[in-house]
């Protein structure tokens, strides 16, 4: 048994975002975090690591510097990484991230009591579909949205969370899971752990080395692989700027107040 | 698990094949879920945009009863799968029986409510049907000159860019965008919105932010005009590899903040005095016949529960007014809130960004301007 997590390494939205004049996102210019969904999926992993023993491995597609985020994650406690790293996969939209994805899991290996985990969703696109569809392409079961884990042999149970309630799931192994942030509470680095972060191992997974995979076909990976394409990308106009009203005192709230009955708002 | 197509010739990228517009209906327990409704309204312009018909896909045990009412907001038809293991919404089965459906049926555009179980569903279904998919839509127009007119108001885009738009450089060809499902969507927290289009493909599929979308008014004549046309389904056990032990309704009564008039948030400015500041909140919510909403901080610290959050993350509302408290007013809590009639923001930083879109800002502690702002309201509402 084994483990296998998919992290990414996002722009942080919740300082000031930088944009392009063309409109597109400047990430050059903004900090990075790991996702945080994505940490919530880290800590059920080595939760269950705690539990059981078994190896933990945090997987990623990004650029070279995603490097610094395996590190971190290996000073957590997972015991190796995998970078999908690749031009031929820069441009790919969700339906080709999770099919170069899923071509990587698919090469290190998945066993029959093997768990994947993935967070909700990231942050910068809010999408929630790479989960899913690695889930798919490797013909796996998916449970999206858990707040709760256990596993019993072969199978895990999951609460997963709806907007009214919740379900939950018996799934049998080899699935996958998406974490939501009320799973638990992401642990620290440890300084041990960030000692031993240099010693454990990196796996570059590149092109080259993911070419004779089945699932990675030039025609679906990539700008050219995504079945969706961005047709315009633009700001909103800035709303007309409003009114501050002067002071902060009884004065002021019933001057707020009449205005709001004059505009018929109350 | 089965993951075959039954429609062993299904190939997406014939695109000529496809017609017709089909939107999820997605039920639990046998109710249906309200945002159907607003996918339905939506359906149904866009069909008539491209003079096609609008058609509800539901699936379900002894549901018949529901399509009714999915004619009286617009559907012509409805496509019916029942089956004793689609009582309860497992991803196994229900992707199953829809692609399976969409593989021999052959819809252009796939609409689904972007709901917890919608957001399960459409990933999986377009990975399956090699298609593409937006997530989390807020806008959708086929028409060029309704998506241009829809650009001049909303976007900064240059005019002339806008008027200009008629193709999309596609594999490096000139691509006509007239026929395609243009999808809208907030990016990064709605600070950049982006337009998405899926040209090589069908369906083109979309999840749509429950809330967003207008219900049309209800036609009696059209639904008693519903067809429904059953789907025979191929399911069993064996298609399924998970179960679903039990499926538990919330005992506490969820807040309804999409549905509010008036909806007052509290943010990071409250953690002085947490109890005290949602206290304050509840009491202005009550004055006023609103909710009580927060930001993300509000959430993430545990203040109120996730069915509070207003966000890109939490809900959308819209009600006549909104009011912050204490919110600085994120990209990602504003894309929540900003189509609010009227936003009205209480914040002691004068430079926090709640302000640049607030109808009415008071610079304050709210712990001091809340107190008074609700006696000013009881009064004026005393007075009316």
């Amino acid at each position: 048994m084994k483990i296998l997590v998919c992290v990414k390494q996002v722009p942080d939205t919740s300082g000031k975002i930088a944009v392009n004049p063309d409109g597109t996102l400047n990430r050059a210019s903004m900090q990075t975090i790991i996702n945080p969904d994505d940490m919530n999926a880290v800590e059920a992993a080595l939760k269950l690591k705690d539990e059981t023993g078994c190896p933990v491995y945090a997987v990623t597609m990004g650029p070279p510097p995603a490097e610094s985020m395996l590190r971190e994650l290996m000073a957590m406690g997972c015991d190796g990484s995998y970078l999908v790293s690749g031009r031929e996969f820069g441009g790919s939209d969700t339906y080709a991230t999770s099919q170069i994805l899923a071509a990587a899991l698919d090469t290190i290996g998945i066993e029959e009591d093997d768990i994947l985990f993935c967070g909700r969703q990231a942050i910068d696109g809010d999408t929630a579909q790479v989960g899913p569809q690695i889930a798919e392409k490797l013909h796996i079961p998916q449970v999206t949205y858990a707040a709760d884990i256990h596993k019993d042999g072969n199978t895990v149970t999951v609460r997963r969370m709806l907007e009214d309630g919740y379900m939950t799931i018996k799934v049998k192994t080899p699935c996958l899971i998406t974490c939501i942030k009320e799973l638990n509470t992401p642990r620290y680095m440890s300084v041990a752990g960030i000692f031993g972060a240099w010693q454990r191992p990196m796996t570059v997974l590149d092109y080259e080395a993911l070419k004779d995979n089945a699932l990675i076909d030039k025609s679906t990976i990539g700008l050219s692989g995504s079945p969706t394409n961005i047709l315009t990308s633009f700001t909103p106009p800035q709303k007309g700027a409003g009114r501050m009203l002067e002071g902060n005192n009884m004065a002021t709230c019933e001057k707020l107040a009449s205005i709001l009955a004059e505009k018929h708002y109350l | 698990m089965n993951m075959i197509l039954s429609n062993p010739d299904y190939d997406s990228t014939n695109l000529e094949e496809f017609k017709n517009i089909w939107v999820f209906c997605e039920q639990r327990g046998g109710q249906m879920m309200p945002t159907t409704y607003e996918l339905i309204s939506e359906g149904r312009k866009l069909a008539d945009q491209l003079g096609v018909k609008l058609c509800g896909l539901l699936l379900g045990e002894n549901v018949d009863g529901l399509a009714k009412d999915l004619g009286g907001y617009g559907a012509d038809e409805v496509i019916l799968c029942e089956h004793p293991l689609l009582k309860t919404y497992t991803t196994d089965a229900y992707a199953k029986v829809i692609c399976d459906t969409i593989s021999w049926m052959k819809p252009e555009v796939f609409l689904i409510g972007a709901t917890n179980i919608g957001r399960d569903l459409g990933p999986r279904c377009a990975a399956r049907l090699h298609t593409g998919l937006c997530a989390d839509c807020t806008h959708l127009d086929i028409d060029l000159d309704l998506y241009k007119a829809f650009l001049h108001e909303a976007s900064t885009l240059p005019a002339e860019r806008i008027d200009g738009l008629g193709t999309a450089k596609v594999l490096g060809k000139d691509h006509d965008i007239s026929r395609d499902l243009k999808m809208t969507r907030p990016a990064f927290g709605g600070n950049l919105m982006a337009s998405i289009i899926c040209p090589r493909f069908r369906p083109a599929m979309a999840t749509v932010r429950p809330g967003v979308l207008k219900k049309a008014a209800y036609d009696e004549a059209k639904a008693k005009a519903i067809s429904v046309t059953r789907f025979s389904v191929e399911l069993s056990e064996d298609d399924l590899a998970t179960e679903v032990l039990e499926v538990v309704k919330a005992a506490k009564k969820l807040v309804d903040l999409v549905g509010a008039d008036y909806v007052v948030s509290v943010g990071r400015g409250i953690s002085t005095d947490v109890e005290g500041g949602i206290k304050l909140a509840e009491e202005l919510a009550d004055v006023l016949g609103g909710v009580v909403g927060g930001s993300r901080v509000a959430i993430d610290s545990g203040w109120l529960t996730s069915d509070h959050q207003v966000g890109q993350t939490g809900k959308t509302v819209h009600p006549k007014v909104y009011v912050a408290l204490g919110i600085s007013g994120s990209i990602q809590h504003q894309a929540g809130m900003k189509e609010s009639e009227c936003i009205v923001a209480v914040n002691k930083n004068e430079g926090a960004p709640i302000f640049d879109i607030a109808d009415y800002g008071i610079c304050g502690d709210l712990f001091k301007v809340t107190p008074m702002l609700i006696e000013a309201v009881k009064a004026a509402k005393a007075a009316k």
